[in-house]
């Protein structure tokens, strides 16, 4: 008999609100690494027009944005009745953080 | 974590909503006309308003993102009891100090 519960079997991490929770995970502590001084701006902003740098600035507002997002998401569990549909909203969450890196890095291209 | 970290998290969470969307404005608006220190220094020199919006953000990541990891830690990780008080403190005080630090030198 398969005496495993359902939480380690593996199926769990294929639910997309797991999915929600880890990425609220991951990029909480990827924006943590993110935070830090910049004394000598200009030579700072002249390597940050690196197309790589470009880059890397629409991942950290990705980052921003979904963890935001996400984080609206938590506090909306936690405080307001339950409602149906948590399945959806983590998708339009995530989605919308995607809509706002696109949108930086087209403003930064274009 | 307690029930005034937990307060403290959620507290610090529902305070960086609006400046985190104030935050990616800015940012937008700012890259968008292409950045250069002067004019972004000319927009903080000087700036009550500014330095005020930056320290208010920088304390309120610095206390999420300390109690965060402290969460991530005590799940992931074996640390427990007095290490994870060590682990959030040291974690808060360094975002802390970098980011005030940038506030300094952007408003001073």
């Amino acid at each position: 008999m398969d005496r495993r519960s359902p939480l380690h079997t593996g199926g769990h991490r294929r639910n997309a609100l797991w999915i929600a929770a880890m990425v609220h995970r991951i990029s909480g502590l990827a924006l943590g690494l993110a935070i830090q001084g910049e004394a000598q701006l200009d030579g700072f902003l002249k390597w940050s027009a690196n197309p790589y740098v470009k880059l890397a600035e629409t991942g950290l507002i990705f980052l921003l944005a979904v963890h935001m997002l996400g984080g609206l998401r938590v506090l909306a569990i936690e405080n307001l009745p339950w409602r149906e549909g948590q399945r959806r909203l983590a998708v339009v969450a995530g989605s919308a953080a995607i809509v706002v890196a696109a949108l930086f890095l087209l403003s930064v291209v274009i | 974590m307690n029930v005034r970290l937990y307060i403290l998290q959620r507290a610090t969470a529902a305070i960086m909503v609006p400046l985190v969307v104030a935050h990616i404005l800015v940012i937008f608006y700012a890259t968008h006309r292409g950045l250069s220190a002067a004019e972004i220094l000319g927009r903080t020199r000087g700036s009550v308003g500014w330095g005020a919006f930056y320290a208010l953000f920088v304390l309120a990541a610095a206390t999420h993102g300390a109690i965060g990891v402290r969460v991530v830690a005590s799940e992931w990780t074996g640390l427990r009891g007095h290490r994870l008080d060590i682990l959030m403190w040291g974690v808060g005080m360094l975002l802390a100090t970098l980011g005030l630090r940038a506030v300094i030198a952007v408003v001073l």
